[in-house]
């Protein structure tokens, strides 16, 4: 007889675990599938996780999740060839009670939240590759089979959290392929080193955190970011390109890695560590444009499958979670109700969306995307004329002001024509607003 | 400024576990590869597992695969390299990630 479920969720990401443990905490039945040796051990982030969307599903996570530091300062650095010049925002408030920003390790957060699961009664199953969706005459996806021996298993309704690759939707049809303009490739690595070195380094004490967004040169005029992340006993180091720049040829990823690694800037704040991992992911960047199909006569996707990241503010996982958490919800009111998991009545797990932060931050910023990936003077010529102009008004010599002042205005034109730096202007704003 | 990279040095501190003989992704035709003008796969992939060889070919060793997808969206246009997951439990086991 093949087993039955309320609910089937593939992936034990953040909207896999939001979405299994919301139903398991109702009392449904589900069952959670994983492809990796253990829940996160495929995942990767940079990591900074935002409390509030956790704080939603479990409440309490503070007293067990095991979290970094958490962030009281944010530095954003545009780096010239050896310079940077940036904005760093530090503030003794971020040392709550309850603070809204941590740096994560990955696998230790996906680990926590599936023990959470299991206590709640869903039932996860790792080491197993769900391999295709089951759909009867019409179409209803009624279950999915796995590479496991007699893998074929039902379930009302199949959650589909199996990340930015998404092969089962777009194997099924529901997707089509990334377009390489709408997805970004980062790679990153995890150094190790005396946390007493953090703390000097970045004037931190006991579990406080500094994290640092990068752009400018070291994505070679690429669309793309950096990071610098700070762990308990850790930094975390990573860039990521659009892959349609990427597929330009100019370099691969872990050269541009390695650069921004010795980066005269970067490199004495990662001196003496020692690297212990290198990963590679993928980060759906394409926006609201790029969300596809969100549901079906049985099915939803959720999290990075469903193409749910704001790039501009660096947020996957609380999209992730969020969007697992609706998922489950809707669930949950339309066995309440009595209804089937129809495409009519799953159509109030898009309502969920469109009311929430995630479809309108997505829309918002529905622009920014195309224009990142058409101006490239954002990624090349700005970040060299600004570092430019930083050095001239910063070195004293014997040139007066006003005549330094205008050498930095002719230096803008000069790169970028009047212009173009006020079309430039336009379209940042219009893009954000 | 340009630095020497060993990719390998870098993938040697990774966890693999390795599914002997049984590559999960394949390239569907030499042929395809030798009259690719890019042959983006060979600079884009994060783990190098794809080589320009001898014969103006690419070869694809996917010990190192670090699974991210990035090689099947490059090659999209051409559909030559058939992608799957490894089977369940194979692969890269990332401790941190
Ligand atoms: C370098 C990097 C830095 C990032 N930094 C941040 C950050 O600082 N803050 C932030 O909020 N977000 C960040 N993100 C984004 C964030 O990691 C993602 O948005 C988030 O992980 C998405 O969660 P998910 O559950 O949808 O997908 P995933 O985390 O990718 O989980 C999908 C799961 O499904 C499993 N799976 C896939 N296919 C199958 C199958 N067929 N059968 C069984 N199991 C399957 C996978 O093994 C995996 O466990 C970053 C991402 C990257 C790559």
């Amino acid at each position: 007889m093949v087993e039955k479920f309320d609910a089937i969720v593939i992936g034990a990401g953040p909207s896999g675990n939001a979405a299994a443990y919301t139903l398991a905490k109702q009392g449904l039945s589900v069952l959670q599938l994983e492809r990796g040796e253990y829940p996160g051990a495929k995942n990767v982030q940079g990591g900074i996780m935002y409390a509030a969307e956790l704080e939603k599903i479990i409440p309490d996570f503070r007293e067990d999740c095991p979290t970094e530091r958490h962030i009281i300062e944010q530095r954003i650095w545009l780096l010239g060839d050896d310079n940077y010049i940036g904005t760093n925002y530090r503030s003794d408030a971020f040392n709550s009670e309850t603070p809204n920003r941590y740096t994560i390790i990955r696998a230790n957060i996906d680990k926590w939240f599936s023990e959470k699961i299991r206590e709640a009664g869903g039932l996860q199953i790792c080491e197993t590759t769900v391999t295709e969706l089951i759909r009867d005459p019409s179409g209803k996806v009624i279950g999915v089979r796995t590479d496991r021996e007699g893998g074929e298993i039902h379930a009302d309704v199949v959650i589909m959290a199996d990340g930015v690759n998404a092969l089962l939707a777009r194997r099924t049809g529901f997707q089509p392929e990334l377009a390489p303009q709408n997805v970004a490739l980062a790679v990153k690595e995890i150094l190790f080193i005396d946390p007493e070195l953090i703390q000097q380094r970045f004037g931190l004490k006991d579990d406080e955190g500094v994290v640092i967004e990068i752009m400018g040169k070291v994505t070679k005029g690429m669309v793309g970011t950096a990071f610098l992340y700070t762990n308990k006993e850790s930094l975390t180091i990573g860039i990521g390109c659009l892959i349609s720049d990427f597929k330009q040829g100019a370099i691969p990823p872990y050269k541009m890695l390695e650069d921004l690694k010795n980066h005269p800037v970067i490199k004495p704040l990662i001196e003496g560590a020692e690297m212990k991992e290198y990963a590679a992911h993928m980060i759906p960047e394409g926006g609201y444009k790029a969300v596809p199909q969100l549901y079906g006569d049985g099915w939803m996707v959720v999290g990075d499958a469903a193409h749910f990241n704001n790039a501009a503010h660096r947020e996957g996982s609380n999209l992730a979670m969020a969007s697992g958490r609706m998922a489950a919800e809707t669930v949950i009111e339309l066995k309440q109700a009595g209804k089937s998991f129809n495409a009519a009545n799953l159509a109030a797990y898009k309502k969920k969306l469109d009311d929430s932060f995630i479809m309108k931050d997505l829309k918002k910023y529905r622009n920014l995307p195309g224009i990142m990936h058409e101006n490239k003077q954002f990624f090349g010529a700005y970040p060299d004329t600004l570092t430019a102009a930083a050095h001239n008004w910063f070195t004293v010599d014997s040139v007066d002001k006003k005549t330094k002042e205008k050498e930095i205005m002719k230096s803008f034109v000069k790169k970028r024509s009047v212009l173009g730096l006020v079309g430039d202007a336009i379209k940042l704003v219009r893009a954000v607003r | 400024m340009s630095i020497m990279v060993k990719i390998e040095e870098k993938l040697y501190q990774n966890r693999y576990i390795v599914d002997e003989s049984r590559p999960h992704i394949q390239i569907r035709n030499d042929a395809v590869c030798k009259s690719c003008e890019s042959q983006a796969c060979t600079v884009c992939c994060p783990a190098a597992c794809y080589t320009k060889n001898e014969t103006g070919s690419v070869t694809l060793a996917t010990d190192g695969c670090l699974e991210c997808g990035t090689c099947r969206v490059v090659c999209q246009d051409k559909e030559n390299i058939q992608w799957d997951y490894p089977r369940g439990g194979y692969g890269i086991s990332y401790k941190f990630g």
